[in-house]
């Protein structure tokens, strides 16, 4: 398996040749900062462009065939567009939330979008609570979306924050007990061990039963933190026509929009990190020569594959039911997925202590 | 399309004539290229529709016709995102503060198709008491789409027809937009006094 | 005893006239007493329409009447003289329909209706100068221009009330009170099928009232009909409902045709029929994507369109037009079918089971969407009839209101086919009797294609249309069963070429009055599966 710190280990002394300590620090910040975002921002083009053509694809549709082929520059179009569009400035709202908003939600994302595990040795940010770390800075979106909403100073947007309020803090419960059950399974809460930890068979096989219900919370809950169907309340399009951000236009309502489709990937990569064993490669014990095969595909493939896959579940989801209503979405989460987690924290604790996982 | 199969050519070949008019720069124009390629290949348009016509519109997102192959894949409901505002049916007196209210919400750069006869003369209720006799008398409008309702062809033609027109905009060639704005409220005092 | 003298007997002084139903002219301080009896004693439960009238020397109302368990008929006239302030007295607390329709006459004529609890305009803007419907309405455009101000006043309203004495006292209040939070769905929203305006006010996500405000797309139909010459107001039709538009032109061709009393032969009665069949089936189908894509399933909204697309076809190689058909006219049909279209609808009645089949498998079957409909929007069965709900909402609730088995018109008497009754009264019985009303479509058309073929050429419009219609003095009413329930027609000639007057009394209307009955207490979002599940279509309602 190529190991891809050995690249960024020659850069480091390449740099080191000619720079002090201090600036080659600042120079890698840089860089990885410039590579982030290039990846965050054509992430998130094709991302728009898969759910397009998925959705078309299930819909018995073509999706965007005109601009370039097979409609591959359409995404560019969009953002062109979206850069120069004007930006409203609105009166009798509340500004500095209003501009403030948009780049909370992003930076809430961004920071998530750092701690995934790209490949062996591709991780920007790995420490010993990498997961904790990761449920933590996700849930800063939240505060973005109440803001958005409450500074608009609309009802549509004030009624789309306070469900979103409602919605994500509840859900975070399910994803947090859903990771903690895995996390209690490898005993681990850095990424790189957990991902490690899977080099004999993903969790989700590992586990067998309470990772299977896990990852079916995980799916659900996930679904409904990155608020799309069925659970996309705060923006309901035929309730609220765009939810909290109804009053944002240009670039600030594009923010809204990238950051919806990479939250997918974060949500996709994180189940693939904890459920289908990272950028891992599908080993089975006792099947070397299989598993060999396995090594030569390159793991950041492994990795966008798998949280492909993981994204190509939810919006099969999101393309085939019909939105739940609030009421029944908080039903769903306190009186089901809740309880149902916590039940599956003790058997998986249980697993554990009776030694009773693969 | 070929070129040949449009109507209306020498109508854009003027545009582009007056643009050209006064010269651009090779790399202002390149730029304004990309924008104008931008612009016109992702017109999101407004779910706007009053009756009719507003049918044929969810016909041109269904299955068979499915307007998202151009790139007026996502349909926006708030105004603020949509870039064009297709007015599917009829305009009455009692909508026609609404129409306007959402033109004005919407964020530049903003295009206006009128569909269907009703907007254009007021079609079959030409006469009424309450019907806004052509679209015109109210908004800039883009480009007109004959037909009662017109049918998802026709709708795409026209709207391909705005994307031509759009690609013949100057964004950053032109002449100073203050300065315009200057020596059209020099011409124009009673605008002045609108604008304080 | 027959009806006259049982009527004749509650109220000694009205006069009678024979006619196509029994018309009782009434005077209008004996009326609400009269109408407590006709609704008590008689039977009568359903109010079908009510339309006023501008007689020059009076001005009055139309009120058609019916038993919902006889299928007895009866219209009354109530008329005033006063042209300076009208007044008659309202009947909307014993037929809730009377609450929209009454308002409908107010905003048209000026007639003020004592004791009605909401006398807004309904259509026109609330400071519109004149009464449009009026003969003597000054049309100036100066008095009443474009006006791209908001409406200030429209939450005010008043109520004229009459105590013992016969003393009358009018109350002005707001429809909202000042602690009410308003939401506003509506004109310009994703979710209200057109320019609907609800306004609802919530307690947190909990709707306490919702008023509904029409008339965004109000186009003055009937103020232009009275301008037009009989054929040409056929045209209108197709714009009000345009998703049954041929059903509702076909009403308007039965009334002309029964004023005329002209025959129309069979090939086209056939050929007529197909088309409202075909039409209903393509109305249940948007409804059905319309109702899902409301709630956010995309997916079955595009599946639904793929085969209202086929039935466009269908209809484009016979008529030429996808929406508005323009096919039927006065005493036939415009033209002969295509070869093909027996073929075609065959084909399309082939497929169409298996298709439903596919829509019940992914939305009917869905736990969300089952717990999002059943059980949300319940009206029940008085509350329907008291409304004037007709069509699936009506049949949803238990009510058998379907015109094609309570007054059979054109051939309907000899197809064999099931009125399809839900007794839920909520969401999921609304949709779900428009599921199986296509599929009884699908059945009529079955035995109309074999009808049509042993009718192969024989004529398809009668022969002796006469080149200028002009209708003999009189009125008539005309009722069918459109998509969205009982669609009338009223006509009134003066003996000329044009109408006097034309009243579309639609199905929506009825419908949008009954949204404040069905929402009250459940949440904002059930607001927008509620109004899809009454699937009103606002240009028929605002016509």
């Amino acid at each position: 398996m190529f190991d891809f710190s050995i690249v960024t280990g020659w850069l480091h002394n390449w740099l080191l040749g000619f720079m002090p300590e201090w600036l080659t620090t600042t120079v890698e910040c840089v860089l990885i900062g410039v590579l982030m975002i290039v990846a965050y921002a054509v992430l998130a083009m094709v991302y728009i462009f898969y759910e397009r053509k998925l959705c078309a694809w299930m819909q018995c549709r073509l999706g965007p065939t005109r601009v370039g082929p097979w409609g591959l520059f359409q995404l560019f179009a969009d953002v062109f567009k979206m850069l120069i569009k004007e930006i409203i400035r609105l009166e009798n709202i509340d500004r500095f939330l209003f501009a403030l908003a948009p780049y909370l939600v992003i930076v809430a994302s961004m920071l998530t979008f750092a701690c995934l595990p790209w490949g062996n040795g591709l991780q920007i940010i790995d420490f010993n609570i990498g997961v904790f770390f990761m449920v933590a800075a996700s849930s800063i979106g939240v505060l973005g979306i109440l803001l958005a909403g409450w500074s608009s100073n609309n009802k549509y947007t004030l009624i789309g924050a306070m469900r979103s309020g409602a919605q994500m803090v509840s859900y975070e419960l399910s994803v947090g007990l859903s990771i903690l059950t895995i996390v209690v399974l490898a005993g681990t809460m850095s990424i790189t061990e957990l991902v490690e930890a899977q080099s004999d068979g993903w969790f989700l096989f590992k586990g067998h039963i309470p990772a299977f219900i896990a990852f079916v919370i995980y799916l659900i809950a996930a679904n409904a933190e990155t608020n799309r169907g069925p659970f996309d309340m705060p923006e309901a399009e035929h309730e609220l026509t765009a939810g909290y951000h109804t009053e944002y236009s240009g670039m600030h309502f594009g923010f809204f929009y990238l950051a919806e489709y990479l939250n997918l990937f974060i949500v996709s990569g994180i189940a693939s990190l904890l459920f289908l064993g990272g950028w891992m490669p599908l080993h089975v014990p006792g099947w070397d020569g299989f598993n060999a095969v396995m090594d030569y595909i390159p793991s950041i493939v492994w990795f966008i594959g798998k949280a492909l896959f993981v994204t190509f579940l939810l919006m099969w989801f999101r393309w085939s039911y019909p939105r739940v209503r609030i009421d029944q979405m908080l039903k769903l989460e306190w009186k089901y997925l809740m309880p149902i987690g916590l039940f599956n924290l003790i058997l998986m604790t249980l697993v554990v202590m009776y030694d009773l996982h693969f | 399309m070929k070129r040949d199969d449009w109507k209306d050519n020498e109508y854009i070949d003027q545009l582009v004539e007056e643009l050209n008019a006064s010269g651009a720069n090779v790399v202002v124009g390149t730029l304004d290229k990309l924008i104008n390629w931008g612009r016109a290949n992702s017109l999101w348009p407004l779910c706007f529709g009053t009756s009719c016509c507003a049918i044929e519109f969810m016909h041109l997102g269904a299955a068979r016709h499915d307007m998202a192959r151009f790139g007026f894949e996502v349909t926006r409901n708030s105004p603020r995102q949509a870039d064009l505002l297709m007015v599917n049916g009829t305009i009455t007196y009692r909508m026609a503060p609404v129409l306007m209210r959402l033109y004005e919400q919407m964020a530049e750069p903003k295009y206006v198709i009128a569909t269907g006869s009703c907007n254009i003369s007021g079609g079959p209720f030409i006469g009424s008491h309450c019907v806004v006799q052509g679209l015109d008398k109210l908004l800039p409008v883009d480009v007109w789409i004959p037909g009662c309702p017109p049918r998802p062809e026709a709708m795409y033609y026209g709207m391909m027809q705005l994307q031509r027109k759009i690609m013949t905009q100057k964004y950053f060639g032109g002449v100073n937009r203050q300065e315009k704005l200057k020596d059209f409220l020099a011409e124009h005092p009673e605008e002045a006094e609108g604008l304080k | 005893m027959n009806l006259q003298e049982k009527i004749a007997s509650l109220c000694p002084s009205a006069t009678f006239e024979e006619g196509e139903y029994l018309l009782v002219n009434v005077a209008d301080k004996e009326w609400h007493s009269l109408a407590e009896s006709l609704k008590k004693e008689l039977g009568f439960d359903y109010l079908v329409s009510v339309t006023g009238v501008d007689w020059n020397e009076s001005l009055g109302c139309m009120y058609y009447l019916t038993n919902t368990e006889t299928n007895e008929k009866v219209s009354v006239k109530v008329a005033t003289t006063d042209r300076e302030n009208p007044m008659l007295h309202s009947v909307s607390d014993l037929w809730k329909v009377a609450l929209i329709q009454e308002r409908e006459v107010y905003d048209f004529f000026g007639i003020v209706f004592i004791g009605h609890p909401d006398m807004r305009r309904l259509f026109m803007r609330t400071d519109w100068v004149g009464y449009p419907l009026r003969k003597d309405y000054d049309a100036n455009p100066e008095l009443n221009p474009i006006r791209l101000d908001a409406e200030e006043n429209e939450d005010d309203s008043f109520v004229v009330t009459e105590d013992e004495n016969g003393k009358l006292t009018k109350t002005d209040y707001k429809i909202f009170s000042e602690n009410d939070y308003v939401v506003n769905f509506g004109p310009q929203h994703p979710s209200t099928h057109g320019v609907m305006r609800l306004r609802s006010a919530v307690d947190g996500e909990t709707i306490t009232k919702v008023v509904p405000v029409c008339g965004y797309i109000h186009r003055g139909i009937e103020k232009l009909c009275e301008g037009k010459t009989y054929p040409q107001t056929l045209f209108f039709t197709d714009r009000m409902d345009y998703m049954s538009s041929c059903q509702n032109r076909h009403c308007l061709c039965l009334c002309i045709e029964k004023a005329l009393g002209l025959e129309v032969p069979r090939r086209a009665q056939i050929i007529r029929v197909m088309f409202d069949e075909l039409m209903r089936i393509g109305s249940h189908i948007l409804a059905y994507g319309c109702m899902a894509m409301d709630m956010g399933a995309t997916t079955a909204f595009v599946y639904g369109f793929r085969e209202r697309e086929q039935l466009m076809d269908i209809f484009e190689k016979t008529t030429g037009g996808r929406m508005s058909q323009h096919y039927h006219v006065i005493g036939g049909v415009a033209a002969d079918v295509h070869p093909d279209f027996i073929k075609d609808v065959r084909e399309f009645c082939a497929i169409l089971p298996s298709k439903v089949k596919e829509y019940h498998t992914l939305v009917t079957g869905n736990v969300i969407f089952k717990n999002r409909t059943i059980g949300v929007g319940v009206i029940g069965k008085e509350d329907v009839i008291s409304y004037g709900t007709s069509g699936p909402n009506g049949r949803a609730s238990g009510w058998s209101c379907d015109v094609r088995k309570r007054a059979p018109y054109a051939i309907y008497n000899e197809l064999n086919f099931d009125e399809v009754i839900y007794n839920e009264g909520d969401s999921f019985a609304r949709y779900m009797v428009r599921m199986d009303e296509v599929m009884q479509s699908v059945k009529l058309l079955e035995q109309l294609c074999d009808m049509l073929e042993k009718e192969e050429g024989n004529e398809y419009i009668a022969p002796k249309v006469p080149k200028i219609i002009k209708l003999p003095a009189g009125h008539w009413f005309q009722e069918v069963e459109a998509s969205r329930g009982a669609f009338g027609v009223y006509i009134e000639s003066d003996g000329g070429k044009n109408p006097y007057r034309m009243h579309f009394n639609s199905p929506g209307l009825n419908h949008v009055a009954a949204v404040d009955k069905c929402c009250a207490g459940y949440k904002i979002a059930d607001l927008i599966t509620i109004s899809a599940s009454l699937d009103y279509v606002i240009p028929d309602i605002d016509r």
